[in-house]
């Protein structure tokens, strides 16, 4: 998932891409996958670059902003020790300086990450014809509509209701486990399992699903702790 | 004030999304509004004939964009109400003979000269609708209350919020009291906690709107009907007035049921 020769961090401006002294073209290439694979995630956001000591010449630095503009972020800073990069950016109109990037508000991505344990959370509800896969956890804040789908390496919490079709443990964890405040899915798989969620008796309760010896079984939410 | 444009859509075909736009385009008009429609179902269109204007169409919308004809020409004015124009689409094209700028371009040109433009949008969610929503300051979402109906606009709505046009406003078309109080059909309110959108108007189901179709004459024409009050009082909250959403049980009453009995002898 993280690149070799690009690093991220989130700052409070926005996300810091480090790139190595590497060859340009291998640093373009590996920025580009990376945003691209997380375009929905990113999206929107201001970005610096980080270009160490390599020397970039202002019509890469063009063609990175213009690149990146395609994924709906905005280049707007270059921090560099090469005396010709920062005369590029600055030729552009870029940023080489930020205030307090190292500050205690600064999150080290490398340091919260550990495989498989990453979470996106979806702050909307899920309508029909949307869907969402990811390598990880999957929190939706909101409804998940009949005919969207939510497919995840790890867990699904909806915080709303759940009516569309969910896979939790996509790659074949089983104990992943699926919530939601109204437990309704059309369908429901955890790994390689697949359930019909059975009529509903009763009022709307908060529900967990996960496997239990090779079966799927929903159980109500009453955390007496 | 320069004209907004009003796209009205559905998803699934056969929900009423003409009847709705001629109707609305009719209820403005009624009100001193000057309204201009344009169908934008290329190919497949209808307009025209639910608003009796068919056979006096000489060009129409793919005429102007390609520059066949003036704005002007194609424009047809209705016979009755003398406020309401159409831009009838074209039969023998398809969709891709108009891009979403042509209409964006088309409707920049029709904002000095008109209050209301309303656009047709033809069923799906391909090019014909892309082009229908481009232009638009307000979607309406038609449905019925039936899951499938139901379910496309739920699609539709996320499509219209993913193109940052929302929020899209809801009209539940054909629905039938009787039905609702027996639980045999989704009542407005179970649409309407799925969607989660705003509402504009509650039509319930009404045979004259078969008949004035046939007729070419919108239904809002029509004193009595109640399909046509409920299309005139959409007209007025679209205006911005706040007209209370009458629950649909009670505007059928024993005295209307004899006095439809008497009507139909």
């Amino acid at each position: 998932m993280m690149s070799n020769t690009v690093t991220v961090k989130g700052i409070r401006e926005g996300i810091l891409f480090h790139i190595s002294d590497q060859d340009w073209n291998e640093n373009f290439q590996a920025l580009t996958t990376l945003v691209k694979d997380r375009q929905e995630f990113w999206k929107g956001a201001k970005v610096v670059l980080d270009a160490g000591n390599s020397e970039v010449t202002s019509d890469q630095l063009l063609a990175l902003k213009d690149e990146l503009s395609g994924y709906d972020l905005a280049l707007w800073a270059v921090l560099s020790e090469n005396k010709s990069t920062q005369n590029a950016a600055q030729f552009l109109g870029l940023a080489t300086r930020i205030s307090r990037l190292e500050s205690n508000l600064t999150t080290d991505f490398e340091t919260t990450y550990y495989q498989g344990e990453e979470a996106i959370i979806f702050n909307k509800t899920l309508r029909s014809g949307f869907r969402i896969e990811y390598d990880g956890h999957i929190i939706v804040i909101g409804d998940v509509n009949p005919g969207a789908e939510i497919v995840a390496s790890g867990s699904v919490l909806v915080w709303g209701k759940l009516r569309g079709l969910v896979h939790a443990g996509a790659l074949g964890n089983e104990t992943a486990v699926v919530c939601a405040l109204d437990l309704q899915p059309t369908q429901l798989r955890i790994a390689e399992q697949i359930s019909i969620t059975p009529k509903r008796r009763g009022k709307p309760q908060p529900e967990m699903a996960y496997l239990c010896d090779g079966k799927v079984v929903a159980e109500a939410w009453n955390y007496k702790g | 004030m320069p004209g907004k444009v009003i796209t009205i859509t559905s998803g699934k075909g056969g929900v009423g999304k003409t009847t709705a736009t001629a109707n609305i385009a009719a209820a403005l008009a009624l009100i001193n509004f000057k309204v201009i429609c344009i169908d934008a179902d290329i190919g497949l269109r209808n307009l025209d004939v639910v608003l009796g204007l068919e056979n006096r169409i000489v060009y129409d919308l793919v005429d102007v964009i390609e520059g066949r004809c003036r704005l002007r020409q194609a424009m047809i004015r209705d016979k009755r109400l003398p406020e309401l124009y159409l831009i009838p689409a074209a039969q023998t094209r398809d969709k891709s003979a108009v891009s979403p700028s042509d209409m964006v371009r088309l409707c920049d040109e029709l904002r000095p000269d008109f209050d209301w433009i309303l656009i047709d949008s033809p069923a799906g969610i391909e090019r014909g609708f892309r082009n229908a929503i481009s232009p638009a300051n307000i979607i309406v979402v038609v449905t019925n209350p039936e899951i499938s109906a139901v379910r496309d606009a739920d699609r539709i709505i996320g499509l219209i919020e993913a193109e940052e046009k929302g929020p899209a406003q809801l009209i539940i078309n054909r629905i039938k009291p009787e039905m609702v109080k027996k639980g045999d059909m989704l009542s407005p309110d179970d649409v309407l906690e799925l969607l989660a959108v705003d509402l504009l108007g509650l039509i319930p189901e009404d045979e004259m709107v078969v008949t004035s179709t046939n007729r070419g004459a919108p239904v809002v024409l029509e004193e009595k009907s109640r399909a046509g009050q409920a299309f005139r009082n959409i007209g007025q909250r679209i205006t911005g007035e706040k007209v209370p959403f009458v629950p649909i049980e009670e505007q059928r009453g024993f005295f209307t049921q004899i006095g439809k009995m008497f009507r139909k002898g």
